[in-house]
């Protein structure tokens, strides 16, 4: 057709939709809720189905330490947001940074908890089936917040050459939004792994 | 509005340039359009494999104690038929029709996330590769290949290495994985383009049905995909890390990959049949010439069957020996998804009622789905009820049930919806005649196999053997599903006959060839890059009719 479209004069065209980057992330943030929904049924549905030892209640220890750190960085992502929607981005680089810290402090927890139970009391992913769902289920989410550093570090690495401004908050924000999606799923799994599994 | 010279300078200016260029355009493509056309086309190649491995079981099952493959082949054939069919045909060509029309029908220039399209085919495009990698590198360092084998759903323990030896399974399992990354990305990009992108005015009561079914379409990839993705990284870490998951030897339960696999098994039914209701719903008003009966009843049916179609997967799983609950729940849960779909059949028959009917060869299409449709869905309550399931569980009767539900509801639509959107895509109108030579072989070949696919079944045939004893009143009946498959091989050459003769001498088709009433019409054909050169705004849900008729427009009503 080479007529033009349709204009109408409505004052109804005052036309806002969501942000693409936060609608998307939320898409993602669902599809990996169910990855992580059949992990954990996986799971529950397998404790104390282990034909062999060693039992979680021998080796786990709650990682209360490291808990603590992971849930705190989802208050510092948030800061650092704010700041940045503030445009104090002085303010943003640090409690960006933090972010990345508490992160990182997470991840070497899992390390460390992990070299553990391998040297110390010889659980592999091999070894029975609450080997097979813990390292399966707990390493699904360490990945998770290793994606998350990774992102996390590239924003700082941007930020501290000078190229992260106000208006890139809104881009900041999603990134934010998975970073409170890893920590809610650990939520989840420290409730499944350290309290029912035990 | 863009005008017809500058549309003929921009493809003279393509036409000239060196293929080597040319081809440098499509594979760097980030344009929904030519992604669209590179799902459909990859898709179409994939059907063509997939038809010749169903043309060899067949020939294959032509008459008792036949010899035309081994068992061995034979097992491959039916994993890789059902592997290629479920995701690298139907999905693709869903998805590339979603990706062609949705912006043109929302009024937008792009998908939301062009880059994390082009991504999300490459993905596909390359597990679909893997696959068929396989029948080269399957076997690893002895240089004979073999293609998967263990059944499109692969229950365990039979892909457990002890029992799938080499590498034939792990090349299923990245290719599923691979492309199902593929498709979640895929599905993001519809919400998002859908939820972030609609032109001025076009609300979601506005918006074209084609555009709300893939939105749930989308929704549903995303909640289904992914439970697969999980299952398939479980499957690795059993035969890569030595887990044990669905090892039954270390406590471990066969019947939970049962559960995992069709949880997404399912849901990825109304994942293909949705998109497949779209296109029926986009067809059957434009050629009986009324608007679509009962608009928000149809949306509402489709986030019904969404929502059913999330509860209902155990029924895969009647033969295996649940408990009663279970059964009982998974029975009423089936059935209930026929009110929500027979609703969307009503609605059909009332837009056509009193319409003025164009038989043109996508109306055709669409009126054999719907009969076709009611069949499959008649034998799917029949099979819903566990005691009657118990009986034809894995015989030829559930693979002819989900066949009419496959290729007489899906595959006949997804035809029509080729005709309907060739003059849009390829600027050239297809040639009737050889259409409706199309649509007849294809419907008789149809109905010969799957129709005659039934008795066999409930004669107790079982599914995916390789041959069968003579003399158990299965052999005529063999021979007819065989010889229908042929009249259904040459109806697709005639398809692909006529899609290449009218794409290189077809009739130009004009910008609106069937007087339809959503925004792709409104676009030159084949459309610009930018699709609109001005965006447009809409009052009601067919924004041309409005343009064509300004005495009596939609709106007015809506």
């Amino acid at each position: 057709m080479s007529t033009p479209p349709t204009v109408i004069s409505d004052a109804h065209l005052t036309w806002e939709h969501p942000s693409r980057g936060r609608v998307g992330m939320l898409c993602l943030i669902s599809a990996e809720s169910a990855i992580f929904t059949i992990f954990v049924v996986a799971y529950l549905f397998y404790i104390g189905r282990s034909l062999t030892g060693p039992a979680p209640k021998d080796v786990l220890h709650v990682p209360v330490f490291f808990t603590v750190c992971l849930l705190s960085s989802s208050l510092t992502i948030h800061f650092a947001v704010k700041s940045l929607k503030n445009t104090k981005v002085g303010a943003f680089a640090l409690w960006w940074f933090l972010t990345l810290t508490l992160g990182t402090f997470f991840l070497a927890g899992t390390a460390r908890e992990w070299r553990h139970l391998i040297y110390d009391e010889g659980l592999t992913i091999q070894t029975n089936l609450f080997g097979t769902t813990y390292y399966s289920l707990v390493g699904l989410h360490a990945f998770h917040v290793t994606v998350g550093l990774v992102a996390i570090t590239t924003v700082l690495l941007f930020a501290l050459l000078g190229y992260v401004r106000q208006e890139h908050a809104e881009r900041v924000d999603v990134l934010a939004l998975y970073w409170h999606f890893v920590d809610a799923v650990w939520v989840v799994v420290f409730t499944v792994v350290y309290v029912i599994g035990r | 509005m863009v005008s017809t010279d500058s549309i003929s300078t921009l493809r003279a200016d393509i036409a000239s340039r060196p293929f080597v260029a040319k081809l440098h355009d499509w594979v760097t493509t980030v344009d929904h359009k030519r992604l669209g056309i590179l799902y459909i086309v990859y898709a179409l190649v994939f059907l063509l494999i997939g038809g010749i491995e169903a043309t060899i079981m067949r020939i294959q099952l032509i008459r008792p104690h036949n010899n035309f493959v081994s068992p061995s082949v034979f097992n491959q054939m039916f994993t890789m038929h059902g592997t290629t069919m479920i995701f690298f045909v139907a999905m693709p060509i869903l998805f590339g029709f979603a990706n062609y029309l949705i912006p043109l029908m929302i009024g937008a220039r792009d998908m939301a996330f062009p880059r994390l399209n082009a991504l999300s085919f490459w993905l596909t495009a390359f597990g679909g590769i893997l696959l068929y990698f396989s029948f080269l590198g399957a076997n690893g360092l002895y240089g004979a290949g073999s293609a998967p084998d263990v059944g499109w759903f692969a229950y365990a323990p039979l892909t457990s290495q002890t029992f799938s030896r080499g590498h034939s399974t792990d090349f299923w399992i990245l290719a599923l994985l691979v492309s199902g990354f593929g498709s979640i990305g895929t599905a993001i990009n519809i919400v998002a383009t859908i939820a972030c992108m609609r032109c001025p005015g076009m609300t979601l009561g506005k918006m074209p049905l084609l555009g709300w079914l893939n939105l749930v379409m989308a929704v549903l990839v995303i909640l289904a995909v992914s439970p697969l993705s999980a299952a398939q990284i479980m499957l690795l870490v059993d035969r890569y890390l030595g887990g044990h998951f669905f090892d039954t030897q270390a406590g471990g339960s066969a019947v939970i990959w049962m559960h995992f696999f069709w949880i997404f098994g399912h849901p990825e039914v109304y994942v293909l049949v949705i998109p497949a209701f779209a296109f029926a719903s986009e067809i059957i008003p434009v050629f009986s010439r009324k608007a679509i009966f009962g608009y928000p009843v149809m949306v509402a049916a489709t986030v019904c069957i969404a929502f059913i179609g999330m509860s209902v997967w155990a029924h895969h799983m009647f033969t295996v020996g649940m408990n009663s609950n279970a059964n009982t729940f998974f029975v009423l849960s089936t059935m209930a998804i026929a009110v929500p779909t027979g609703i969307k059949i009503f609605n059909w028959l009332a837009t056509m009622w009193g319409g003025k009917i164009h038989f043109k060869t996508p109306m055709l299409f669409a009126i054999a789905f719907l009969f076709q449709f009611l069949v499959a869905g008649l034998t799917g309550i029949m099979l819903s009820a566990a005691p009657f399931d118990w009986q034809l569980g894995n015989s030829y009767f559930v693979v002819a049930h989900f066949h009419y539900v496959i290729v007489g509801g899906i595959l006949f639509t997804t035809f029509g919806a080729f005709y309907y959107w060739f003059p849009k895509m390829s600027g050239k109108m297809y040639n009737e005649t050889l259409g409706k030579l199309h649509f007849w072989l294809f419907l008789i070949g149809f109905h010969l196999t799957f129709d005659f696919m039934h008795i066999p079944g409930l004669l107790g045939m079982p599914r995916r053997i390789y041959t069968y004893e003579p003399g158990r009143g299965w052999d005529t009946f063999n021979l007819i599903v065989t010889i229908g498959v042929f009249f259904q091989g040459a109806g697709i050459l005639v398809f692909v006959a006529n899609l290449l003769w009218s794409y290189f001498h077809g009739e130009t088709a004009g910008s609106d060839p069937w007087d339809a009433w959503t925004l792709e019409w409104s676009t030159s054909s084949p459309p610009p890059t930018y699709n609109f050169a001005t965006i447009p705004e809409v009052r009601s849900r067919r924004p041309l009719w409005d343009r064509k008729h300004p005495e009596d427009p939609d709106w007015k009503y809506e």
